[in-house]
């Protein structure tokens, strides 16, 4: 039987695709323009049986999902730029102390209160390093409603099964406009659920830093134990020891660094005999596809790389084509100053040009303006 | 059908944003792909606001209007400032009382008393938007008129069913006038 096709608002997808993947808390803080993610979560978990809180202010947003997570449940939070803001300080905690979320920034132009209903792509950085020391990220882009749903789906996955927070980095493009979305039925998206430990209650060791990985018990489950923000022991107490904070922050980054070709998700566009190169995600990379598929038309062989994770960053992927195919160059179209294109260039070690195509003009980029770039590496 | 590049330009609150929602609901509706966009400032009403929507058999790679195939100016200001960006031979349609101002070149302008209809004859200036989406649908025969008013009917606030459906036909009519 066809399936139903709905015409949906990327913001409400988010939502949708966040139940889908079982999450049934919702934490938040209304800011423009990802506010119809949290209308949609409180009309739609308690119809599920969960729980939709508006927050104070986004730090305690950020708090509440984490403690919900802690707790056991799926969470989700959704914000714009200066909400990014204030709640990184516990990002921080949940990306030390290993606490599954995902949490929704939809670009607006800032820095600050910015331009609040302007689209832009200028939390790329944000997303990594946001908040302070060294520390994991994954940040999953989206540039269609479906993968609003997809990637949606695929970020709470990511949490669970790496324990960590996950970024859904969308735009103020992305996420307010409606496009066709086919929603999946039950069980045909993988949806990973979080497991449980198996050991006696006081042999248990949330932290363990010998072993890869150790399932989180929710509290309240007969599991007790301690979580800080301090570096930690195996059992979560603070400790001061420089051996184990060393320990500790390789093992959370290095989890992820394992698992590159698990977590890094790349659409690789006419890619296989192109010369030039567009990187582009988001609402920049529908411009690009544009782009190279009139570049194609005229005989220009340009391909897309548009990366669906942008952290950790897409290397191998970008490596991999520029040792196969001899690159003239790479366009890296943007709505911000050149957040991705210096991270381009590093891994393009001088093999071929690297040319940013920045804008804040708010509209997304031109495809013609894509392609004027593209022709100047014929 | 290839790609159309629909641009509806007028002030907040005069409903742009909520026609091309219903437009692009009532082409996927009719087996196409559509992506409606919106551009708008932080005023719940005035202040300039439009509603794009793209509607094509393909895929839709940019997600915005590139050049317009169809525009709707309800205001002055939206005329003048969109007005650069249609297509040679595109249709322009606009209010004939809001936009004194006549845009003037190589496309088809129809000044149609959108506002005034929807004012006077329906009854109600707020369904202004939905006579646009008859005029449009009628000059450029996008879909079906079924279909439209399927999409317009599920999308309008329960108890507003005959009054947008008699503002759909009214925009209808005023578009085969025009083109007569």
């Amino acid at each position: 039987m066809a399936k139903k096709v709905e015409f949906m608002m990327g913001n409400h997808a988010v939502a949708e695709g966040a139940l889908y993947a079982g999450c049934r808390f919702f934490g938040g803080y209304p800011i423009t323009p990802s506010t119809e993610v949290a209308e949609r979560m409180a009309e739609r978990l308690p119809q599920v049986g969960g729980r939709f809180i508006q927050m104070e202010d986004e730090i305690a947003a950020m708090a509440s999902v984490i403690g919900a997570s802690i707790a056991g449940a799926k969470s989700l939070t959704a914000t714009s730029g200066p909400g990014l803001s204030l709640k990184q300080e516990n990002i921080g905690y949940a990306m030390l102390c290993e606490i599954p979320v995902v949490i929704v920034d939809v670009m607006r132009g800032g820095p600050s209160t910015g331009m609040p209903t302007g689209p832009s792509q200028s939390d790329i950085m944000c997303a990594k390093w946001g908040t302070h020391g060294d520390h994991p990220a994954i940040a999953v882009t989206p540039a269609s409603v479906q993968e609003q749903f997809d990637e949606t789906v695929r970020a709470f996955n990511l949490a669970e099964k790496y324990r960590c927070p996950v970024f859904v980095l969308t735009d103020a493009i992305i996420g307010q406009m409606m496009e066709q979305l086919v929603i999946p039925e039950p069980g045909e998206l993988e949806v990973i659920e979080r497991p449980k430990p198996t050991c006696k209650p006081e042999e248990y060791l949330p932290f363990d830093m010998d072993k890869d990985f150790v399932p989180l018990a929710a509290f309240g489950s007969g599991y007790r134990y301690h979580i800080t923000g301090l570096h930690h022991n195996s059992d979560g107490f603070p400790t001061n020891d420089p051996v184990l904070h060393t320990k500790n922050t390789i093992k959370i980054i290095e989890r992820l660094d394992k698992n590159y070709d698990d977590i890094v998700k790349v659409e690789e566009f006419m890619t296989d005999d192109a010369e030039i190169l567009v990187f582009a995600i988001g609402v920049s990379a529908r411009s690009a596809k544009h782009a190279v598929v009139e570049a194609r038309n005229v005989g220009i062989k340009a391909g897309l790389v548009r990366p669906l994770t942008i952290w950790p960053f897409p290397e191998r992927h970008l490596d991999r084509i520029l040792n196969k195919n001899k690159i003239k160059g790479i366009v890296v179209p943007e709505m911000n100053l050149g957040q991705m294109t210096f991270e381009v260039q590093r891994v393009a070690k001088g093999r071929c040009a690297v040319e940013g195509l920045y804008s804040l003009m708010l509209d997304p980029i031109l495809p013609s303006e894509i392609l004027e770039k593209i022709r100047r590496f014929v | 059908m290839a790609r159309i590049d629909i641009r509806l330009g007028g002030s907040g609150g005069q409903g742009t944003i909520t026609a091309a929602a219903i437009m692009g609901y009532a082409a996927v509706y009719a087996g196409k792909k559509a992506v409606q966009t919106k551009s708008y400032g932080p005023e719940a009403r005035g202040g300039a606001a439009r509603g794009e929507v793209v509607i094509s058999d393909e895929d839709i790679n940019y997600v915005k209007v590139i050049k317009s195939d169809i525009l709707v100016a309800l205001t002055q200001e939206s005329c003048d400032k969109f007005i650069v960006d249609a297509k040679e031979g595109s249709i322009v349609v606009v209010d004939d009382f809001m936009v004194k101002n006549k845009p003037q070149g190589n496309f088809k302008v129809y000044s149609l008393p959108i506002i005034k209809t929807a004012a006077e004859d329906i009854g109600k200036s707020m369904v202004a938007n939905i006579v646009m989406l008859g005029v449009i649908n009628q000059l450029a025969n996008l879909l079906d008129f079924d279909k439209l008013e399927k999409g317009v009917l599920s999308k309008v606030p329960k108890g507003t069913e005959e009054l947008n459906k008699k503002a759909l036909r009214a925009g209808v009519e005023l578009a085969k006038a025009a083109m007569k």
